[in-house]
C-alpha cells in the first residue's frame, strides 16, 4: 500500500513538472505571437465590404453564372457542414449525460434529449428565429419580432439564397445553423435536472426556454440588440454567454427548485451518486469536442480559410489545455485522477474558449482552457456543497466556464482592454440576469400547477419504469404477452 | 501411490458396468443411487483467477460447470472509491462463484484443483464449499444420478 501511494504521489509530481513544463513550451513562444487582431479586423471589413456591394442578380441562373458563384458555394457548404456538426453535439449530450446518471434513468434522459432537438427545431421555425433575427428595423432594441415561421417567398430568392443575403450563406443555411444552436441551450439544462424531474413538466419549461427565453438574449447580441449596438459592443464570438451561460443559469434555476436527488446528501454528508457507463461518457465528450469544430468555427459565417483554421486551433487547444488542468486538479486536490472531471475539462475549455475563439494567438487559447479546467473542479466542488445537486456538472461546465470565457474576451487577445471588461460584464449580468428569473419563475409556476419532481417511490424504482414503462437495458426480462 | 495407479485403471474397467446398472436402478428408482452419490462445489473466488481455475478443473476431466459475478465480503471487508471528489465505501467487492456438481470419488481433486489455481496467498482469495446433492436430472434425456452431470 505505502509504495503504491508513494508511486502515485512521484508519479502526480512529475506529472505536474512535465505539464507546466509543456505548457510553459507552448505558450511562450505562442505569447510573444501578435495576437490575430489585424487578420480577424480586416476579414470582417471585407466580408462587410462584399455584403455591401453585393451584387444584384436578375434571377438565380444569372447568378448561377456570375463569377462570385463558386465561392459563395464554398462558404454556404462550410456552414452546412458546421451545423451537421452542431447537430451532432446533441448526440454527445444524449451519451454523456446517460453516462453519468444511473442506469435507470437512461431511456429517460434519451427521450428528453431527443425530444429537446426536435422540439427545439420545430420553435425555432415557429418563432424562435423571428425573435432572434426580427431584421434591421429593431436595432439595438430590447425585443423583436419578424413574424411566425419560415420561407422564401416567391420572387425573393435573389435576395435571399445568393450572396445578396450573406456573403457566407444562404437563408436556409442561416436558420438550420442557428436552429442547431438554439436546441443546445435546454438541453444543458437537462443534465442538471436529470433522475428527477417529471418528464412532462421538463417537456413544458423547455419548449418555453428555446421558443422565447434563449432567442430574446440572442437577439440583444447576434440579432443586433441593444448589447451588439453599445458604443463598445459586448462580444460573444460563438456563445460562451448566449448558449452556454444561457444553458447553465436555466440548469442553476433547475437544481435550486427541485432539490437534489434523494440520497445524494445524506446526514450532513455528499453521498456520490455514481454514473452508470464511463465508455459513454467518454464519447459524449468526444461528439462534443468534434461538434464543438462547428459550433466554433461555423460561427466566422463564412469558409474564411484564414479565421476558421485559428479558430478551430484555439477551440483544439483551449479543450485540451482544460482536459489536462481538470485532470491534474482531481489528481492533486482529489487524490485521484477522475476521469468524469477531465472530460468536464475539455468541455470547460471549449466553452471557456466559444466567446473569443477568433480573437485569441494560440497562447491564450491555451491559458484560457487551462484556467477553465482548473474552474470547473473547483466548482463541481463548491455546488456540492452548497447542496446543488447537479449529476453532469453541467452548472460548472456552462454557466462557470461560459462567465470566464466571455470575461477573457476582455483579458486576452485582440479585444483585450478595460471598457471590453465593462462591456463584457455588461453582456454577461444582463442576460444572466434576465435567463435566471425567466427561468425560476417559469419552474416555480410549473411547480405548482403541473408538478415538477417525481415521487419519492418513482424516483428509487428510475424514471425509466415511471416515466415511460421500460427498461433502457432490458436483458434478462421475459417479455410475456399480456 | 500404487493405489492411485490401481484406481485410475480399474475404474474404467469397473465402472462402465456398475454405472450403466446404477443408472437403471437410479431410473427405477427415481433417485440416486448408493453407486452414484454427487457433491456439490461452490467456489466464491477472485474474478480474475477464472481462466486458471476453470483450466485446473478442465485438466482433472471436470466437463462443466456455471459461473455467475456475484458480490460479497468476508474478512477482506469492503474499500474506499472515490467519484468526483467524495468518497464511498465499496462493502461488497466483486467476486466470481464457480458452481459443479461432480461424483463423490472427484470431489476432493476439483477441490483441490480450485484451492491451487485460486490462490495468491493474499487476503480475500476466496473459500470453497462442498455440500451433499440429492439428485441430478438431463433435462433433455431424464437421465438421472450421476450420469445426468
Amino acid at each position: 500500500m505505502k509504495i503504491h501511494s508513494h508511486f502515485k504521489l512521484h508519479s502526480v509530481l512529475s506529472y505536474i513538472l512535465v505539464s507546466v513544463l509543456m505548457t510553459g513550451l507552448l505558450v511562450m513562444p505562442a505569447l510573444a505571437q501578435p495576437e490575430p487582431a489585424a487578420v480577424a479586423g480586416a476579414v470582417a471589413e471585407a466580408v462587410k465590404e462584399a455584403a455591401d456591394e453585393a451584387p444584384k442578380y436578375a434571377d438565380m441562373d444569372a447568378f448561377a453564372a456570375s463569377p462570385g458563384y463558386a465561392v459563395f458555394t464554398t462558404h454556404n457548404l462550410w456552414m452546412m457542414i458546421a451545423a451537421a456538426l452542431v447537430f451532432i453535439m446533441h448526440l454527445g449530450f444524449a451519451t454523456l449525460e446517460s453516462g453519468l446518471t444511473r442506469s435507470k434513468n437512461t431511456t429517460n434522459i434519451l427521450f428528453k434529449n431527443t425530444m429537446i432537438v426536435c422540439i427545439g427545431l420545430l420553435t425555432y421555425a415557429l418563432m424562435g428565429f423571428n425573435l432572434m433575427y426580427p431584421g434591421d428595423a429593431f436595432e439595438g432594441r430590447l425585443i423583436g419580432f419578424g413574424g411566425f415561421g419560415v420561407g422564401v417567398g416567391s420572387g425573393t430568392e435573389v435576395a435571399n439564397l445568393t450572396d445578396t443575403y450573406n456573403a457566407g450563406y444562404t437563408y436556409w443555411t442561416d436558420f438550420l445553423f442557428q436552429a442547431m444552436f438554439a436546441a443546445t441551450a435546454a438541453t444543458i439544462v437537462s443534465g442538471a435536472v436529470a433522475e428527477r424531474i417529471k418528464l412532462s413538466t421538463f417537456l413544458v419549461f423547455s419548449t418555453l426556454f428555446v421558443a422565447v427565453a434563449y432567442p430574446i438574449t440572442g437577439f440583444w447580441k447576434w440579432g443586433n440588440g441593444w448589447l451588439n449596438t453599445m458604443a463598445t459592443p459586448f462580444y460573444d464570438f460563438a456563445g460562451s454567454t448566449v448558449v452556454h451561460s444561457v444553458g447553465g443559469w436555466g440548469a442553476l434555476a433547475g437544481a435550486i427548485v427541485l432539490g437534489p436527488r434523494l440520497g445524494k446528501f445524506v446526514g450532513g454528508r455528499i453521498r456520490p451518486i455514481l454514473g452508470h457507463s464511463m465508455p459513454l461518457a467518454t464519447i459524449g465528450v468526444f461528439l462534443l469536442w468534434l461538434g464543438w469544430f462547428g459550433f466554433n468555427g461555423g460561427s466566422v459565417l463564412s469558409a474564411d480559410p484564414a479565421l476558421v483554421s485559428l479558430t478551430l486551433v484555439t477551440t483544439c487547444l483551449a479543450a485540451a489545455a482544460g482536459g489536462v488542468a481538470a485532470a491534474m486538479t482531481a489528481w492533486t486536490v482529489l487524490k485521484k485522477p477522475d476521469l468524469s472531471m477531465a472530460l468536464n475539462g475539455v468541455l470547460a475549455g471549449l466553452v471557456g474558449i466559444t466567446a473569443g475563439a477568433d480573437q485569441m494567438a494560440a497562447g491564450s487559447a491555451i491559458i484560457i482552457g487551462l484556467v477553465a479546467g482548473v474552474l470547473v473542479v473547483f466548482s463541481v466542488l463548491v455546488f456540492d456543497k452548497l447542496r446543488i445537486d447537479d449529476p453532469v456538472g453541467a452548472i460548472s461546465v456552462h454557466l462557470v466556464c461560459g462567465i470566464w470565457g466571455t470575461l477573457a474576451v476582455g483579458l486576452f487577445g485582440a479585444l483585450k482592454g478595460g471598457a471590453q471588461i465593462v462591456a463584457q460584464l455588461k453582456g454577461i449580468l444582463s442576460i444572466g440576469a434576465f435567463t435566471f428569473i425567466f427561468a425560476l419563475v417559469l419552474f416555480l409556476i410549473l411547480k405548482v400547477t403541473m408538478g415538477l419532481r417525481v415521487d419519492a417511490e418513482e424516483e428509487t424504482e428510475g424514471l425509466d419504469i415511471g416515466e415511460h414503462g421500460n427498461h433502457a437495458y432490458p436483458d434478462f426480462q421475459p417479455m410475456a404477452e399480456k | 501411490m500404487t493405489v492411485g495407479r490401481l484406481r485410475v485403471l480399474a475404474l474404467p474397467l469397473l465402472s462402465g458396468a456398475e454405472r450403466r446398472t446404477a443408472l437403471h436402478q437410479t431410473r427405477q428408482a427415481g433417485v440416486a443411487g448408493p453407486n452414484n452419490r454427487m457433491k456439490k462445489i461452490e467456489a466464491i473466488i477472485k474474478p480474475f483467477k477464472l481462466e486458471e481455475v476453470k483450466d485446473a478443473l478442465s485438466d482433472i476431466g471436470i466437463e462443466g460447470m456455471t459461473v455467475s459475478e456475484v458480490k460479497g465480503f468476508g474478512r477482506q471487508k469492503g474499500h474506499t472509491e472515490i467519484y468526483r471528489g467524495s468518497e464511498y465505501t465499496v462493502d461488497f467487492l466483486p467476486k466470481i462463484k464457480i458452481e459443479l456438481v461432480v461424483p463423490d470419488g472427484t470431489a476432493d481433486g476439483a477441490v483441490a484443483a480450485i484451492s491451487k489455481s485460486a490462490k495468491t496467498g493474499k487476503i480475500g482469495d476466496g473459500k470453497v464449499f462442498v455440500s451433499n446433492i440429492e439428485q441430478a436430472i438431463r433435462i433433455r434425456t431424464d437421465e438421472k444420478g450421476d450420469s445426468a452431470i
